[in-house]
């Protein structure tokens, strides 16, 4: 064996090239960035009982919009020669007992339920947010004195608020709101009052205030942003709470007044009729659970995108 | 830094308490964080500030440039007392003195990208003309921090830890302020980390002149940075002087014993070192003793120190607060 022999390996400065300045690619992120929402879209996608929800809700919006515009039939146009029909070419879900169609009266049902559902859904948005936010950033004495109102409200029994409503401005869409909306925002006010709570105690909250940030902007620059997460859930889910609460009050009688079409109304009226013609009970009830569960499975997808522990 | 410098913030009796046990019916009782501190610092001076947990370093840091309002006491700023001021003079106050918050994952916010973060307060403060020379100088912050422009789109949860503290550090800049307070800068980072940002400081001083109250417990990094250090006990100052009088002679009994428990790697001089334990716990601020505040833990603790207050007086070029320690 030649020890003398043995090659070792010697680095010399030669072997190596300098790197020029501009090509030290120090500390680089790989990934694409993405914007929380764009993140939570994906996520989103991924859930398909939401994306099932959400393609169903699009498609009765639609069918919602343009069916009463341009079918031949109208919610009260009565045909008695043809009354209680069942499904045909003529009439897609058959008729009821004036013979009216009951594919264009679900159809005017969806335009108020969802109506009165989204908008329902806005106004405890805006209130409860507003609501929440003040009493949760200011604290104190107001904070308490705030809460107990709402407190108060919350403990009256709402069937007693919207009697009361519906006697006073009478039964239409807009005292319907009215009602849905005069104790519905207290649950998405305490919920952002918590979450700003919590938020205002964190850092970048301290930080805008040592940098000379007003209230104002520190509320909703800050705390209110970072709780966007439940509170987009919250209102997806208050949605069908308003719709229901509609169908409700338009089965027993104080909604929508006849012979506009409610889905409420419709089961009420389809009620006389149940054992001879328990088909047109099934629209109506159709029509109010799918778009419930729709919409709740969408809240549901929603809380799991948006929600960055559950990812 | 010289003595000559003019002074740019002058505490005077500083007293922070903050309420604590809000129930309708006991008492009101306060956790006395800072009670009855004094202090100066310089234009272009690095004070630093230890202290164990608790003794109220991060309260006094954060009550200097007014996140809580002092109980009493004076903050005089440039001259001006600033304790009482409202409106566009505070404002005015918060673009001169900021603050680089400890934690760098909670004091960035999540849902702005870095441009925006390091931008906001320029568009607080109606700095510069137009938002294109806001970004312009977005980026030239960036460069100083040792960032890179094109970070400027990404979100504060793409960084590591040193890289949001000097996010941080940017955004504090942005409104070329005259004083800033380093609450615990670095004790969130890693050791090597902890260099670049105590360099990147040191470096920022040296262009701008930016005095620093500069709160940490690493005694070792403090008197890296500092011109003066401040030791903090229960609410008080016990010792202030320059940081090579206290951090190589300590004269009060408090800064000799946490002296003492500095490490030193050198094996020798490691051997030679005698550790001073301290025996029992820190009184609860809820209820401070009534005489020197470390009398319950003191070794030369006598009558005099638990009836009387110390204050601080001049010794051997700096000052102490403890009737022992006369020379």
């Amino acid at each position: 064996m030649t020890d003398t022999k043995k090659t070792q390996f010697v680095l010399t400065d030669d072997l190596f090239e300098k790197l020029h300045e501009d090509e030290k690619n120090n500390e680089f992120i790989a990934v694409s960035s993405k914007t929380y929402l764009q993140d939570a879209w994906h996520s989103f996608r991924k859930n398909r009982l939401a994306m099932v929800s959400l393609v169903f809700l699009a498609v009765m919006v639609l069918l919602a919009i343009f069916v009463p515009i341009f079918s031949p039939y109208t919610y009260d146009g009565q045909d008695l020669n043809a009354r209680n029909a069942l499904p045909s070419l003529a009439h897609w879900l058959g008729t009821d007992k004036f013979g009216r169609d009951i594919f264009v009266r679900i159809m005017c049902g969806a335009r108020i339920s969802l109506s009165v559902g989204f908008a329902a859904a806005f106004i405890n948005l805006v209130i409860g947010v507003v609501y929440g936010g003040i009493c949760g950033y200011f604290g104190g004495k107001l904070d308490m004195i705030l809460m107990r109102i709402a407190d108060i409200i919350y403990a009256i029994p709402s069937m007693l608020y919207v009697i009361m409503v519906m006697l006073v401005f009478g039964s239409n869409i807009f005292s319907v709101l009215l009602a849905i909306s005069v104790s519905g925002w207290i649950g998405m006010a305490r919920q952002v009052r918590t979450q700003v709570m919590s938020l205002k105690e964190r850092e970048f909250a301290q930080a805008a205030l040592v940098m000379g940030a007003s209230h104002n902007r520190i509320l909703y620059k800050h705390l209110i942003i970072n709780c966007i997460g439940p509170i987009i859930v919250n209102t997806t889910l208050m949605v069908p709470n308003a719709i229901f609460t509609e169908a409700f009050l338009a089965f027993v009688g104080i909604g929508i007044s006849i012979p506009q079409a409610s889905w409420g109304t419709m089961a009420n009226e389809a009620r006389a009729l149940l054992q001879n013609y328990p088909i047109q009970m099934l629209w109506p009830v159709l029509a109010i659970s799918l778009t419930m569960l729709s919409l709740n499975f969408i809240g549901d997808g929603l809380n799991e995108a948006l929600d960055p522990k559950k990812r | 830094m010289t003595d000559t410098a003019k002074i740019l913030l002058e505490v005077k009796d500083l007293k922070m308490h903050f309420p604590v046990n809000k129930s309708l019916f006991s008492k009101k009782q306060f956790v006395k964080a800072v009670d009855g501190v004094s202090f100066e610092i310089r234009e272009g001076e690095t004070l630093g500030l230890v202290g164990e947990s608790g003794c109220g370093k991060s309260s006094l840091g954060r009550t200097v440039v007014k996140m809580y309002e002092p109980t009493s006491g004076e903050i005089l700023f440039d001259g001006k007392d600033v304790t009482s001021l409202r409106g566009a003079e505070l404002k005015q106050f918060r673009k001169d003195a900021q603050l680089i918050f400890q934690d760098p994952y909670a004091s960035l916010d999540p849902r702005m990208t870095v441009g925006e973060i390091i931008k906001e307060p320029m568009v607080i403060h109606g700095l510069y003309a137009s938002d294109a020379e806001r970004e312009q100088r977005v980026v030239e912050l960036l460069q100083i921090v040792g960032l890179k422009p094109d970070h400027i789109r990404r979100y504060p949860h793409e960084f590591s830890g040193g890289q949001r503290q000097r996010i941080s550090i940017a955004r504090t800049l942005a409104l070329e302020p005259k004083f800033i307070v380093c609450d615990e800068p670095i004790s969130a980072l890693d050791v090597s980390i902890q260099a670049q940002i105590i360099n990147l400081l040191k470096k920022i001083q040296q262009e701008t002149g930016i005095a620093y109250l500069f709160v940490a417990h690493d005694l070792s990094v403090v008197k890296h940075i500092s011109n003066r250090i401040a030791v903090m006990y229960l609410g008080h100052i016990v010792e202030i002087g320059s940081s090579n009088d206290i951090y190589c002679s300590p004269k009060h009994p408090y800064s000799i014993a946490l002296l003492s428990a500095v490490p030193i790697p050198d094996s020798v001089e490691g051997k030679r070192k005698v550790r001073i334990p301290l025996h029992g716990e820190v009184p609860s601020p809820l209820n401070p003793p009534e005489g020197c505040p470390f009398c319950t833990r003191c070794p030369h603790a006598d009558d005099r120190c638990r009836k009387e207050r110390p204050q601080l007086h001049e010794v051997a070029g700096r000052q102490v607060a403890c009737f022992k320690v006369t020379e």
